[in-house]
């Protein structure tokens, strides 16, 4: 009698030519090596001769629906969408369309529009309704930020800007300063830069005081340094993550007034910085960057405007072609 | 259950609930879903040899579900769910934290799609310290207030 031959059931490697998620809707879903995906492949097409990248979504459609109004992300994605020569269809301003006008539910403006396009790219103030849409749409869905919840592509063009500028993400010591408590940008940096061996330095007022959650999972790739003194660490960092404080965060103006000027970054900062160190932040800034850095060769923010534009064409061309 | 612990009678078909943490039958009976055709007993502050003092509830002719089951593990840890029928216990076992809590917790986000559409909420449960976190917005609820959210 033939021995039947026993079948051992293993978990399937993850390929290192693929991409696991349908749907890119919570940096909380990405494994480093998703990350990793993205990056290379961001890379590949910033290089990309544009008439070569034209064809890449031929015959596509993407929709891109604000429900918000959001005028850097919503162009940023349009001109990623178009750049990779796909149609692209949607609404800038919610109250142009049914949702906004004649009380549409966000679940059934979904159902109308997977049935127009082949990518969903959405921003809302609902937290969680990107998640629902991933649930309903039988088209992937691209978050483009639910309220104070998630901004996925905002982490990763900022974890392109880091690799593209330092060549690396290991071994990087990073700081952020400004509104750690609240801010939804640092929370998701911070969360990412855990899949790499990075140092983090948390640099705010008690008030706005990293959380304990974020800051324990920082300490799980690297060491974490808190304090309230900008000037503390400066000369240590490679990379600053400067946020804004916002002022309805504080319930008495009078501590409002203490801090606002204290975490600015001016010229005062050249003298204890090292030469590669460099100034990012999500924008739009107020007053804690002053415009006397902007020329320096510490300041990174405006790149990563444009470092969106080749992330978010590698998040569209890979998800505009999923079946899900 | 001793018969002589408290008054109350055996139930013939449905769901004994025991060893409840003393003063958590009044919430759980808020969130069982005991319709009003139903008989239930309750006895709180019951001297227990176990656990000191504790509450006891029995539900006549309805054997609770795996959503209520989930409420239990969540208000009252360590209770004993006994399902009865035809004076028998034919299943006993410990209430436990779950795992996932869906259905059973509003979330406590306003501004949460599930608070603004008709939508079923879906939990992920942390049990130590107890915590839930939205499947939807994200958000982390502790302890007191998921027991504030159950519904």
């Amino acid at each position: 009698m033939k021995k039947k031959s026993k079948r051992i059931k293993s978990k399937k490697p993850e390929s290192k030519t693929s991409f696991s998620l349908t749907d890119v809707i919570s940096m909380q879903d990405f494994s480093k090596h998703d990350i990793e995906f993205i990056l290379e492949k961001a890379s590949i097409l910033e290089l990309m001769h544009s008439s070569k990248k034209k064809t890449i979504l031929f015959g596509k459609t993407v929709a891109t629906l604000f429900f918000e109004p959001s005028t850097r992300t919503r162009l940023s994605f349009e001109k990623a969408a178009q750049d990779l020569g796909a149609e692209v269809i949607g609404f800038a301003d919610p109250n142009t369309s049914s949702s906004g006008s004649k009380g549409e539910s966000f679940s059934d403006t979904i159902k109308v529009v997977e049935r127009y396009a082949d990518l969903i790219i959405a921003r809302t103030p609902i937290e969680g309704a990107p998640r629902r849409a991933a649930e309903i749409s039988s088209k992937p869905i691209i978050n483009a930020g639910d309220g104070s919840n998630q901004h996925p592509t905002q982490t990763l063009l900022d974890l392109y800007t880091i690799k593209k500028t330092f060549g690396k993400i290991d071994g990087l010591k990073i700081g952020f300063s400004g509104d750690l408590k609240y801010g939804r940008t640092v929370h998701s940096l911070s969360k990412a830069l855990s899949h790499y061996k990075v140092d983090q330095y948390f640099i705010a007022p008690k008030e706005l005081e990293m959380p304990q959650y974020y800051v324990e999972n920082a300490k799980k790739s690297g060491k974490v340094k808190l304090t309230e003194d900008l000037y503390k660490y400066l000369g240590e960092l490679d990379i600053l993550y400067a946020t804004r404080i916002q002022k309805e965060r504080f319930p008495d103006p009078i501590e409002y007034q203490r801090i606002k000027n204290v975490y600015i970054l001016d010229s005062k900062i050249l003298s204890k910085v090292k030469k590669t160190f460099k100034i990012m932040h999500p924008l739009p800034r107020v007053n804690e960057i002053d415009p006397s850095l902007d020329e320096t060769p510490h300041a990174l923010y405006f790149d990563q405007l444009s470092n969106g534009i080749p992330v978010r064409e590698a998040l569209i061309s890979i998800l505009a072609g999923v079946k899900k | 259950m001793n018969k002589d612990d408290y008054r109350l009678k055996s139930i013939d078909n449905g769901t004994a609930i025991d060893h409840i943490p003393k003063g958590k039958a009044l919430q759980l009976v808020n969130v069982l879903e005991i319709g009003e055709e139903i008989t239930f007993t309750m006895a709180v502050n019951v001297p227990s040899k176990r656990v000191g003092r504790k509450d006891i509830i029995l539900i006549e002719g309805k054997e609770l579900n795996e959503k209520e089951f989930a409420k239990i593990g969540l208000i009252a840890i360590g209770s004993t769910i006994n399902i009865v029928r035809n004076k028998k216990v034919i299943e006993k076992f410990t209430a436990k934290i779950p795992k996932e809590a869906n259905g059973i917790i509003k979330c406590n986000n306003p501004n949460c799609i599930t608070n603004i559409e008709k939508i079923n909420t879906k939990f992920k449960i942390n049990s130590s310290p107890l915590e839930a976190k939205c499947g939807y917005c994200e958000r982390f609820m502790k302890e007191e207030e998921i027991l504030k959210q159950i519904k």
